[in-house]
Parts: C-alpha cells; sequence; structure tokens
C-alpha cells in the first residue's frame, strides 16, 4: 500500500500523470456545469433554429461567432452537444462501473471466501462470459431490446439498459481481482482472528478482506471507466444506445457520420475529438495508478 | 487416438453451446414479431387467426413447438427472411465470405505487424522507436474502432480519394460460389482501409502482449543456458524466447474471438461492407425476426468452430497439456 | 600456464543515470587444466556474477567495467561476441542451478542437446543423435534413446540436471563452471549428482569451478577454495588448508555455522547480521559491522588482498575453525 501524501508526490512528479488528470479534471468539469455554462441549451427547441444549421467552425468562412465549433444539421452547437454529451457519456461509464463494482466484488468475495464448488462455477461462468466479449453481448440485448419495444419507450428507458447491461456483462473483472486478493489475505492472522472472535462470514468478508483488497480495485475501476464508455459509444454510434434526442458522445458521432461526405466534418470531428481525449485520460492516469501501485510491474523501468 | 477423444469431447460441449443458443433463439422468434402478421396482414379476422394460429401449431405447448424449431433448425431452415422473401440462413450465408475475407485480412496485417514490433520492442526496451510504439499504442487502445473507420473513410476516402471507402468493389467468383475480393484489383483496394481499420484494435494490445511474454521469456533461465551453451542470438531470440510467447498470444488471441466479430459489425457498419454484421444492424432496424436469429445462431456456430481450434492449436504447441481425455 | 586466468574483475550495474553500483569489485582467480575450485560465499556475494562474467553474459543494464579473462591466451573481454560463442558451450560450459527451469519447456531434450552440437562442429543431425545419446548413457540416464524425443516436464528434477550435465558435456569441454548444480535437488540425490560431477572431471581432466554455499561439498570435490564476500574475494588457497585452519574471520564464521561444528545441544552458531546489500556497502572492510575483530582501521580503510587473504587481522594459521 501506499500513503496517500506519496501517491500525490508521485504525481506531482509525473507530467503525463498531470496532463491526464488537467484534461479528466476539465472534462468532468464542463460535463456537470454544461447547463451553466453552455452557449445553448441544444435541447430546448425554443433556442434552436434550422436556420442556423450546418455552419462550420467560427474561424473559418461562413461560421459565426456564436457558435464556436460549428452547428449540426439542426442548428444545434456542436460545442453545447458535446458538453451535454460529455456528461451523458461520463454517467453511464461510471454508472456501469459502479454496477460491475458491487456485482464483481460480492461475487469475488464470495469465490474467494468460500471456494469450493461455488468457486469453480463462479469462475468458469466468468471465463464464458469474458470470452463472449461484452460489446457482443451488449449489441445482442440491446438489439432485441430495440426490436421488441416502442422506439419511445426504448428512448426512455436507454440509459438505465447501457448501463446494467455493460456491468452486468464486465462483472467477471473485479470479480477475479477481489477474489484473488482475498485468496491472498484469506489465510492471513487478522482474518484467523476475526473468526475466531465469531464474527460472522459476511462481515469478515467486508469488514475485515476487502479493505485489503481495495488497492487493485482502485486501479482497474479507473480502467473500467475508460472501457465502460468506450462500449456505449460504440453502441450508441451502431444506433443501439442512447437516442438522438439525448445524445452521448457516440450518438454525436453517429449522427455526425453521413454529413462528413457533404464536407460538415466538424459534426463528428469534436466528439470524436473530446472522446479520445476522455478514453485516453483515462487509460493513462490508469496506468499511472498501476505503476505507482504495484512495484512489482515497474520491472525494467528502472 | 488423442486427436479423436479430444474432438470428440469438444464435440459435446459445442452441441451444449448450440442448445442453449437455440433456446435463445426460439425464445426470440417465440416473444418478438408476430408471424402471422407477416403472411396475412391486417384484412383476416380475429376468428379466422385463431384458426391459422391453430393450424400453424403457435398454440401448442412450448415444449413441443421448441421441438419443431429445432427439427427445422437442424436442417438448416430457420425460417424466411421477413425482408429478403427467402431462407434466413442462405441470405445471412451469402454474406460470410465478405466478413470472412475482412476478418482474415485483418487478421494477416495484425498479425505481420504485431509480431515483429512486439519482438523489437522487447529487444531494444529504450530505443526511440520502442518508446514511439507503445506511446502510440495507447493512443491506439484509446480511439475506439468505428472511429479509426471514420478518420480512415475520411482522410484516405474523403479528402485525398486514394481509396475507395466503400463496399467490397468488384469480385470474383469462386467454383464453389464464394466471391472474393483478393482476386482483383478492385477488391483488394476496397479491402484496404477496411481491413486496416479492424486490425488497428487489436494491433496495439498484442504488441503489448508480445513485448511483455517475449520480455519475460527472456529473463528465464532457459535463455540464460541457451545462450551459455553458444547458440547464435538469431536462435536463442526466436527458437528458445518467442516459442514460448505462443502460448499466451494463442490464449488471448482465444479470448479476443467475440471481441473481434462485435467489431465486424462496427467495422462493416462505417464501411458499408457488405457482410454479416451489416446486414445484422438492417434486420434490427427491420425487426426481421428470422435473419435476427439466424444471425445469432451462425455467431454462435463460429465462436463455438473457433474455440475449438484455438484450443486444439494450444495443446499442440504446449507439450505440457495432453490433449484433454487423452492418457498422461 | 593456467588455463583461466581472470584478473581485476569488476561489474558494474546503472543507478540512476549518472552513477554505477559494483556487484564486482576487482576478483582475480586462476584455474590450471583439470584443476577443481570452488567458490563459497552467502547468496548476493558476486558469485554468480562471476559465472556469467567470464562468459561475458552478464545480463543487460550489467556490464564488466574492468579487468581482463584470459583464456587459452585469448582475452575473453576483447572477443568478438560471434568468437566468443565459438567458446561458450563449446570448450567452457555451464551447469545452472535449477534444473526445472534451465531446460526450455517447448524444446524436446533432443532438440535442445543436437542444436548445441550443431553451433559448435559441421555434423549431420543422425551424428548430433547419436553421439547426444552416447553423453546421456554417460550421465547415467536410464533408456537414453526414448528420452531424446521427450519434454523436460516429463522427466524428474534429477533426471533434468543429469540432462543439463549431459548437454554441458557434449563437446567435451575444458571447463565446467556449475552454478550450486544441486540446491535445487532433493537432499537424497544431491549427493549422486555431486559424486558425477566429479568423477566425471576426474576422468575426462575437465576443470570445475563449482559454486556453492555448501562448504561440506566444496571439502570433498575442490582441491582449491575461494571464499566471497560482497563482491570480493576475502580468502583463497587450498581446500583442505582453509577448511583446517580459516584466516578470514569470515571463512571462520561460515565454518562455524557449519551442523557439524556445533556441539551436540548447543545453539547452532550463526554470524551475527547479514550481507550489505551492493548499493549499500559500509566504509572499509565490508564485513567490518560483523566481524568480532574489527578495529578503528578496518572501519576506514579496506585490505588488499595478500598472500590469499584480506584482512588486518588475520587469525592465527594454527587456530582451529570449530570453537
Amino acid at each position: 500500500m501506499i500513503t496517500w501524501s506519496a501517491l500525490l508526490k508521485r504525481f506531482i512528479s509525473d507530467p503525463v500523470a498531470i496532463i491526464a488528470g488537467f484534461v479528466l479534471l476539465l472534462l468532468i468539469l464542463m460535463a456537470a456545469f454544461a447547463p451553466l455554462i453552455a452557449p445553448q441549451n441544444p435541447y430546448d427547441l425554443m433556442q434552436i433554429d434550422v436556420m442556423d444549421s450546418d455552419m462550420p467552425p467560427s474561424w473559418k468562412p461562413g461560421g459565426d461567432p456564436r457558435f464556436w465549433l460549428g452547428t449540426d444539421s439542426q442548428g444545434r452547437g456542436v460545442l453545447s452537444t458535446i458538453m451535454y454529451g460529455t456528461g451523458i457519456s461520463l454517467l453511464i461509464g461510471i454508472g456501469a462501473v459502479i454496477v460491475q463494482g458491487v456485482l464483481g466484488i460480492t461475487l469475488g468475495l464470495i469465490a474467494g471466501y468460500k471456494g469450493g464448488w461455488i468457486d469453480s462455477f463462479l469462475m468458469r461462468l466468468a471465463d464464458i462470459q469474458m470470452s463472449l466479449s461484452t460489446l457482443m453481448i451488449a449489441i445482442i440485448v440491446l438489439a432485441l431490446f430495440q426490436a421488441a419495444f416502442d422506439p419511445s419507450v426504448y428512448a426512455e428507458y436507454a440509459i438505465f439498459m447501457l448501463i446494467f447491461i455493460i456491468g452486468i456483462a464486465e462483472w467477471p473483472k473485479f470479480a477475479r481481482t477481489v477474489r484473488a486478493s482475498v485468496l491472498g489475505e484469506k489465510n492471513k492472522e487478522y482474518v484467523d482472528a476475526a473468526r475466531v472472535i465469531g464474527l460472522p462470514a459476511r462481515k469478515v468478508m467486508w469488514g475485515h478482506i476487502l479493505p485489503n483488497a481495495m488497492t487493485p480495485v482502485l486501479v482497474i475501476s479507473t480502467i473500467q471507466v475508460a472501457e465502460a464508455i468506450m462500449t456505449e459509444a460504440a453502441l450508441s454510434f451502431l444506433g443501439l444506445g442512447m437516442p438522438v434526442n439525448k445524445p452521448s458522445l457516440g450518438s454525436l458521432i453517429r449522427s455526425g457520420f453521413e454529413y462528413i461526405f457533404s464536407g460538415s466534418w466538424w459534426i463528428t470531428f469534436y466528439p470524436a475529438l473530446v472522446l479520445i481525449a476522455l478514453i485516453l485520460a483515462l487509460n493513462l492516469l490508469g496506468d499511472w495508478l498501476r505503476d505507482v501501485m504495484n512495484p512489482k510491474l515497474r520491472r525494467g523501468d528502472e | 487416438m488423442h486427436i479423436i477423444a479430444f474432438l470428440l469431447r469438444r464435440a459435446v460441449q459445442a452441441v451444449i453451446v448450440m442448445f442453449v443458443i437455440s433456446l435463445i433463439g426460439f425464445s426470440i422468434q417465440d416473444n418478438l414479431g408476430d408471424p402471422l402478421r407477416e403472411l396475412v396482414g391486417q384484412s383476416v379476422s380475429e376468428a379466422e387467426r385463431d384458426l391459422m394460429r391453430e393450424d400453424m401449431g403457435l398454440n401448442d405447448p412450448f415444449l413441443s413447438q421448441y421441438a419443431r424449431f429445432l427439427g427445422h433448425a437442424v436442417q438448416g431452415d430457420l425460417g424466411n427472411s421477413y425482408f429478403f422473401k427467402r431462407p434466413a440462413i442462405a441470405v445471412i450465408m451469402d454474406k460470410f465470405p465478405a466478413t470472412f475475407e475482412l476478418v482474415l485480412g485483418s487478421v494477416l496485417i495484425f498479425l505481420t505487424v504485431s509480431i515483429p514490433a512486439g519482438i523489437y520492442c522487447a529487444i531494444h526496451r529504450n530505443s526511440w522507436l520502442t518508446r514511439f510504439i507503445m506511446s502510440a499504442s495507447i493512443l491506439g487502445i484509446s480511439v475506439p474502432v468505428f472511429l479509426t473507420a471514420i478518420f480512415m473513410v475520411w482522410i484516405f476516402g474523403v479528402e485525398l480519394g486514394w481509396l475507395p471507402a466503400y463496399g467490397r468493389g468488384a469480385t470474383y467468383e469462386l467454383p464453389w460460389g464464394w466471391d472474393t475480393g483478393f482476386l482483383t484489383l478492385d477488391g483488394l483496394k476496397h479491402l484496404i482501409l477496411p481491413c486496416v481499420t479492424l486490425s488497428s484494435i487489436m494491433l496495439p494490445l498484442f504488441i503489448r502482449l508480445i513485448r511483455a511474454e517475449m520480455m519475460e521469456a527472456m529473463g528465464t533461465d532457459y535463455v540464460r543456458f541457451a545462450r551459455a551453451k553458444g547458440l547464435s542470438t538469431t536462435r536463442v531470440r526466436y527458437v528458445h524466447a518467442f516459442r514460448n510467447t505462443l502460448l499466451p498470444v494463442v490464449t488471448v488471441g482465444g479470448l479476443m474471438i467475440g471481441t473481434l466479430i462485435a467489431y465486424t459489425i462496427l467495422t462493416e457498419t462505417v464501411f458499408q461492407w457488405p457482410g454479416m454484421g451489416f446486414l445484422f444492424l438492417e434486420a434490427v432496424n427491420r425487426v426481421d425476426t428470422p435473419l435476427i436469429i439466424a444471425y445469432i445462431i451462425v455467431v454462435g456456430l463460429i465462436f463455438v468452430i473457433v474455440n475449438t481450434m484455438v484450443d486444439f492449436i494450444y495443446t499442440l504447441i504446449n507439450p505440457m497439456v495432453k490433449l484433454p481425455g487423452a492418457k498422461a | 600456464m593456467a588455463l583461466l586466468e581472470v584478473t581485476d574483475l569488476h561489474v558494474a550495474f546503472p543507478r540512476g543515470k549518472h552513477h554505477e553500483v559494483e556487484a564486482l569489485r576487482g576478483v582475480s582467480l586462476s584455474l590450471k587444466k583439470g584443476e577443481r575450485l570452488g567458490i563459497v560465499g552467502e547468496s548476493g556475494a558476486g558469485k554468480s556474477m562471476l559465472a556469467f562474467a567470464i562468459l561475458n553474459l552478464i545480463a543487460e543494464p550489467g556490464r564488466v567495467s574492468q579487468g581482463a579473462i584470459r583464456f587459452d591466451g585469448q582475452n575473453l573481454l576483447e572477443m568478438s561476441e560471434h568468437d566468443i560463442r565459438g567458446i561458450r558451450g563449446n570448450r567452457i560450459s555451464m551447469i545452472f542451478q535449477d534444473p526445472m527451469v534451465t531446460l526450455n519447456p517447448v524444446l524436446t531434450i533432443g532438440t535442445q542437446m543436437v542444436e548445441t552440437l550443431k553451433a559448435h562442429r559441421k555434423i549431420s543431425t543422425h551424428e548430433a543423435r547419436r553421439l547426444s545419446i552416447e553423453k546421456l548413457k554417460l550421465v547415467a540416464i536410464p533408456s537414453a534413446e526414448s528420452r531424446l524425443d521427450a519434454y523436460p516436464h516429463e522427466l524428474s528434477g534429477g533426471l533434468r540436471q543429469r540432462v543439463v550435465i549431459a548437454i554441458a558435456l557434449l563437446t567435451d569441454p575444458e571447463i565446467i563452471i556449475a552454478d550450486e548444480p544441486t540446491t535445487a535437488l532433493d537432499v537424497t540425490i544431491q549427493a549422486e549428482i555431486m559424486a558425477l560431477i566429479l568423477q566425471l572431471c576426474r576422468d575426462r581432466d575437465m576443470a570445475l569451478i563449482l559454486i556453492t554455499h555448501d562448504l561440506g561439498v566444496v571439502a570433498e570435490v575442490t582441491e582449491r577454495l575461494m571464499i566471497m564476500y560482497a563482491g570480493l574475494c576475502v580468502e583463497e588457497g587450498p581446500t583442505q588448508r582453509i577448511i583446517n585452519a580459516p584466516t578470514h574471520p569470515y571463512s571462520n564464521g561460515l565454518l562455524k555455522a557449519l551442523p557439524q561444528n556445533s556441539e551436540r545441544g548447543q545453539d547452532l552458531y550463526q554470524i551475527p547480521g547479514s550481507m550489505p546489500p551492493i548499493t549499500a556497502l559500509p566504509s572499509g572492510c565490508a564485513y567490518h559491522p560483523r566481524c568480532e575483530f574489527a578495529t578503528e582501521r578496518c572501519h576506514v580503510s579496506a585490505p588488499d588482498l595478500v598472500n590469499g587473504i584480506a584482512c588486518f587481522h588475520p587469525l592465527k594459521a594454527d587456530a582451529k575453525a570449530p570453537a
């Protein structure tokens, strides 16, 4: 384990980590305060005007200073849609990882602590689910969901569906990590001590074993948020994710894609740039965290 | 008789998996879309409909309906596509060569790039090229495959106009009815962008994996012993170290099959590639239930077959694993 | 003339961007044809480093920073990588510590033997296999012919070490360097393997460098002995003389720590403290923090190796090791 002050020290001495952290913070703040700072509310029909449609970024000929990054085919400012869309992407990413975490940590604790057939069964299930790939599972489930329900019903529940599907499909990653830590901690003295004084299994697991398994959980959480955002974006791009009237970054890219051929590249390009920046910042921070938290893996760097 | 025992065992597993997939397929058919509506339209009265339902066995118990579905399915009959008015399986199989060639092309690209790159990065740990490849690989991991596809279309297809950005172009029909794009210049040109895109997502993962495994192998005692025996550097690197990185690479490769199939859907969508994934999304939009089921079953079958092949290769290259079921 | 002559060998590893630490700090040794030399010391003393340095096999980023290694008149440190490969595994062979990890798990025993012969001789595969079987028989491996197509994991640890020895013998080398060849084996097999190595060296007039921390083994097998501590040789001389009458306090401590030198019912002797890592060597004589005879002088300056001993306060030659 590493203390918070040591962590901060390592952070300050690593320029890559600082830049990644800064970009991530900026994007989160931008998304959180979108309703206050966005130039317009792109989903308020009173604020948009079809006359403004298809404008290039403001510094290009034909651009308009009101729309710094240009407008889409319905006259919505690209900058404003990005601000709102980033929030939805982040919400789904973090929400899905919370579901993954709760499910994965619970099942991982049970598998590691109980062992036996429960353990073999859960790990076999995890293997199968991992090899099926989250994206494939999500595509099929969402495709059926979309085929079965009315588009308006679908639009309403899409955000929950995405959070739960990505959450459920990715539990094995947390479960394996936690299980590995539990197996390492299980036979240590403090766990025996807790058992001897008669604490029930549930309390031993959550109160005594889990806190010691939190470091790897923290590391994979960061990378998992990046993965979840990427999966959500792919699903939305296929038209199986967030609907056009409540778009995430992926749906923005989808709606802009067809206009690339007519030259309106900015509708796709800027949301794509933000999406890449978001995922890259999370991946870099995740890599950095893993290096700091687990010095064993840093062999060969020195 | 190791191989026969192994194949039998895998065949049993495959049957179980396909059984589960068929159950899913059937419950989709049962709950999604009304075959009657597709057949007769709105003009028929409710009483007549009930009669027809009875006739078609739609009121039979679940199990007998499922048995009938299964009976047809094993004969390759999954019903007619609502949209194409042709057997769904035939519609899917028409698109199989396009997807297969897309995957084949990208697997060829990423193997020929990732193996040398991974080995290079493991051997020259601190060279500027290694640093560049490793930095580029984290960027590569962070760019979703559909964005790579869009950038490819935009830059090489629209802005520069160097390469065709949609469709398969001219194909050549092989005697057994397989349309190939590998044998015409136009077909090859059309393959470049989609194949590069699809391989781009696997590339960083495999470069990192091969580098890590190769570095580990280079530090082992058996590689040191090989050097102490006076073997040439080439033999130490490629016969002793690299042979040992193949096992984890094959394992991870096997785990990536599902992801690869999912990525073909994304790639085909952007490039309007007339393959199974593109067809599947169209089927979803048209609520073409038989086609959706056919896709799921065909993909399930491919998944099972490829997984068996990967397991088989693994046992071939790993002397420590006897084929399961064989005597040690 | 000595067959192998190592003079003032230094091996350095980079530490940080501009600094280096030394794992070997000026070691010399000489080995005559057919002579058996033991190198003894605690883990981390630099014994294995010395063995690998002789074959120029120091793992990156380490390097030989100073010194000379003369083998049969040529300085190995000045040879090209290509030329030194002609000596490695051919005229000087090595036996590694742990046979479970020395052989490549994905290649058959035959492949690993044939490739060694082919690297050094112009020879057909058929002939190479025949020679391999011959050597496998020499190290007393039962049904040698069928073992050629076996994978390492199909053999026991003892058999694997015999295979490693057979590989080392393939080219009839002049020197064998054995780096703790029995530590990873079962106690019952250790004596067998050691006896095999000794017999082979005697029969074929091969020189042996035996690296170990087991003084008992050294007494049985070797003629000369070198005691290493913290990257330096602290005492060197005929094995029997050192075993009977060590002059360096460290050699004395090692001997006192042998179980057979403790009286029944008494606690085993242990040298106080532990060997410092090469990154944090003390001033003066590296052994002084653990030495009962250390004086002010030992804190300040390090003794040179003179007449086989590097100590300001050597024990009297007649002092018996067992207390």
